[in-house]
């Protein structure tokens, strides 16, 4: 395992061969497709959205799609596009914060179990084990159900279980970096373990930490939904797709509408984010890369 | 081969065919006795006589507890424990001769000394009752002899035997009185077996019942309480019915189904934006005027309740002949007007408030809606989902709360404006002053007008944010018979049920 990644580090790659082999990637290129959409869409909405999601007019409830309505109206008579533009802001904003205090708190804790070695990692690792022994999306109920729900406590919730994610991932980069020669060198300048793991181990484990915070963000995503989905997530009138799946439920044999596009709005985004990663992971993990 | 295998397939086809033919066949023949319905909530214990909870009531009232007198389906008083009651002249003493050879589920007989036990328990002073008004006017109940009870009043009082037909004020036995919360002891015609909480309540026919037996042997109560596994239990045949739909856009859907009836029905549920009377800003009447004229409340119900309710002015159910129909243009829909008692009252730019809201759709999307009504003058309110339990802890009880949405089921409860310490905290002379009247006046003209001057006054105070009549949407299946329409009281009746050939 360790050779090759010896052999990454002797011969880095330049920006231009990891652009070009990108372009060439097809999961990669599909994935930053559909990512740049959703986020312009979540982007646009802070500006502009084709109808206004907090005035509510009865007499427009459950139509259909149309050109008015692209993807209809709900039981509110709310235009259900804008309320996905919203829904998306709201899904990017929860997951990104929830992957944020996962590399936020992970990623030292995992560094610093790394260049600690001995009972400090072990305790810091097993505790790890432990919360990551917890079906995160279980424990994240079980923590909107005490301290109430809302979009807060749904973003520490997921976020908490990022935590042990990052943290694992970047103990064992750093332990795969510490034995090499260069951070000997390091050593012998006099450079102590903070500086080292700051100017040293991080840079080189930055596209482990891409790839990583791509899948977490995907799976925060589909978190959010799934807390929403269930009442405990973000509240109204902020607009959540896992919220409008629920709300749909008791329509769908007249309005389908209402949960189809919220249901492909999960589907695309998760799919997008995984496709994204799995590219990066192709285009920038140097140990898949000397395999092939 | 192939001839062959096709051959085997038919036979298989026909014989299963013959088989579930059999099965429809012997369906047909043995009639059904047990019958199993839905509901949204469960009760937090079977007691009616120590807890204000509706479903309570909805579980126990008729069918294992007993009072003197009851409620029938159109809201009318009939005779129950009591076989017969007279008056004296002056209207203050009551004598009711109940009905002999009643035993309780436990075998105990029941005589006037249990009425006496139970009509003392409820209005004295340790009394855990939810409904203590209804027993005030009693001055004493005494038992003449075991069959006659003679309860003498303070005051004439025109609705005294409407009273003592509520749920709260059943008779139970003194030594089962303590231990009715969970293993309720009653006369009714079923009785109590067995409560898987979380799940069901079920009771089975009472063989000792002393009035007309009835028809099914078994009932129970199933707690559903998500809308949409409402829906689905009703379609997949797990539940036979719900006395009151909790889904009420799926009305149409299970409308145009054969095997099910629905019947849209009124109950005594006025549901209204409660308000915290005793905290800033809501002590301000122009602030709960302003949201008087801010609430559409044709909009709330065609989308919160698709449709089904009444628009009301007051706290008064509108099939009621005393109801003050015009109160419901006092605060007509006028934004500019809301903005401008807001900007009076010190809020030109609206402040920020929370609305509490309990789980059944009428709160949950009636909330949703007023939060956009509100948003339109100013009022930003954080909506707070909060469970039943949490409802009555934070809102009911410690009176933690801005706005909540709830539906008042009780039957003609104006009186609970009069109440000290209720939990939206009125308090007015002048509204006291009419309920004390209300309860003298034995005339009904007289007491129609007093009625109307209570309504008056709570709508002209904007107490709360008066909304819409609870529709009864009963949904079951086809065949079944005898269930209510109506719900003048919290009731699931199910004396009068049965199932047709």
């Amino acid at each position: 395992m360790s050779a090759p990644v010896i052999e990454q580090l002797d011969a880095p790659e330049t920006w231009r061969d990891v652009a070009k082999k990108a372009l060439h990637n097809r999961s990669f290129l599909t994935g930053l497709i559909i990512t740049t959409v959703i986020l312009a869409l979540a982007i646009i909405s802070f500006f502009w959205t084709p109808w206004s999601i907090t005035e509510l007019d009865i007499l427009l409830k459950l139509k259909k799609p149309s050109l008015e309505h692209w993807f209809g109206t709900d039981h509110f008579g709310r235009d259900i596009f804008s309320m996905i533009m919203i829904g998306a802001r709201n899904s990017i904003a929860v997951a990104l914060v929830a992957v944020g205090i996962g590399v936020l708190f992970g990623v030292p804790i995992g560094c610093w179990a790394a260049a600690k070695g001995g009972y400090a990692d072990e305790v810091l690792m097993r505790t790890n084990d432990v919360i990551f022994a917890f079906p995160a999306l279980l424990s994240a109920v079980m923590i909107t159900a005490i301290f109430g729900p809302g979009a807060i406590n749904a973003i520490l919730a997921i976020g908490i279980f990022n935590i042990p994610v990052f943290a694992r991932i970047s103990r064992g980069a750093a332990l795969s970096i510490w034995p090499r020669e260069f951070i000997m060198a390091a050593e012998v300048a006099g450079k102590g373990k903070i500086r080292i793991t700051a100017e040293h181990i991080l840079p080189n484990m930055i596209n482990l930490l891409l790839v990583q915070g791509t899948i977490q963000f995907s799976l925060g995503i589909l978190a959010e939904a799934g807390l929403s989905y269930v009442g405990l997530g973000t509240q109204p009138p902020m607009s959540s797709w896992g919220r409008m799946l629920n709300e749909a439920q008791t329509m769908m044999s007249f309005a389908p509408h209402m949960a189809i596009f919220p249901g492909l709005a999960i589907v695309v985004t998760v799919l997008g984010l995984n496709l994204l990663g799995d590219g990066l992971r192709d285009v920038l993990d140097p140990r898949l890369r000397r395999e092939r | 081969m192939k001839i062959l295998t096709n051959l085997a397939k038919t036979t298989a086809l026909a014989a299963a065919l013959t088989m579930s033919a059999s099965f429809v066949a012997i369906n047909a023949w043995a009639a059904k006795t047990d019958v199993t319905l839905g509901m949204v909530l469960e009760p937090p214990h079977l007691d009616p006589t120590a807890g204000a909870a509706a479903a309570i009531d909805e579980v126990v009232y008729a069918n294992i507890f007993e009072g003197l007198t009851r409620i029938g389906s159109k809201g009318e008083v009939l005779p129950a424990l009591a076989e017969s009651w007279t008056v004296s002249d002056d209207g203050k003493v009551y004598t009711f001769k109940l009905h002999t050879g009643v035993k309780f589920h436990d075998g105990s007989d029941f005589d006037a000394s249990d009425v006496k036990f139970s009509l003392d328990r409820a209005r004295g002073e340790k009394s855990t009752n939810a409904q203590k008004a209804l027993f005030k006017g009693i001055e004493s109940v005494d038992v003449v002899d075991p069959a006659t009870v003679k309860i003498t009043l303070s005051a004439p009082a025109g609705n005294f035997t409407f009273n003592l037909g509520w749920g709260d004020a059943v008779i139970v036995a003194p030594e089962t009185a303590d231990s009715n919360k969970t293993n309720p002891v009653g006369t009714g015609p079923f009785k109590f077996s067995k409560w898987a909480k979380g799940s069901s309540i079920e009771m089975v026919k009472s063989d000792s019942y002393w009035g007309k037996p009835v028809a099914l042997s078994k009932a129970t109560l199933r707690f559903i309480p998500d809308p949409a596994a409402a829906v689905s239990a009703m379609l997949a045949g797990d539940v036979d019915g719900f006395a009151n739909f909790p889904a009420p856009e799926s009305i149409p859907q299970l409308k145009a189904d054969p095997r099910f009836k629905v019947v849209i029905g009124s109950t005594e549920g006025e549901t209204i934006l409660s308000t915290n009377n005793k905290k800033a800003p809501w002590t301000d009447i122009r602030v709960r005027q302003a949201v008087a004229h801010a609430i559409n409340r044709q909009a709330i119900i065609d989308g919160a309740m698709f449709g089904l309710g009444t628009p009301i002015g007051t706290h008064f159910a509108p099939h009621h002949p005393a109801y003050k129909a015009d109160l419901i243009n006092t605060y007509p829909y006028d934004l500019d007007k809301a903005k401008a008692l807001l900007a009076e009252a010190g809020f030109p730019n609206g402040f920020k408030a929370v609305i509490k809201l309990p789980p059944p759709s009428y709160a949950r999307r009636g909330g949703e809606i007023v939060a956009a009504q509100l948003r339109k003058i100013g009022i930003e309110l954080e909506i707070v989902p909060v469970e039943w339990a949490q409802w009555l802890d934070q809102v009911f009880k410690k009176k933690d709360f801005d706005l909540t949405i709830v539906s008042h089921t009780e039957p003609q409860d104006i009186n609970i404006y009069a109440r000290k310490d209720y939990y939206f905290q009125y308090s007015s002379d002048t509204f006291n002053k009419i309920m004390t009247d209300l309860n003298l006046a034995t005339d009904q003209a007289e007491r129609y007008k007093l009625m109307g001057d209570a309504q008056t006054l709570i709508t002209k105070e904007a107490v709360n944010g008066y909304m819409f009549e609870l529709a009864k949407a009963g949904v079951w299946n086809a065949k079944l018979k005898g269930m209510w329409e109506n719900a003048p009281v919290q009731a699931t009746d199910l004396t009068g049920v049965s199932w047709a050939e």
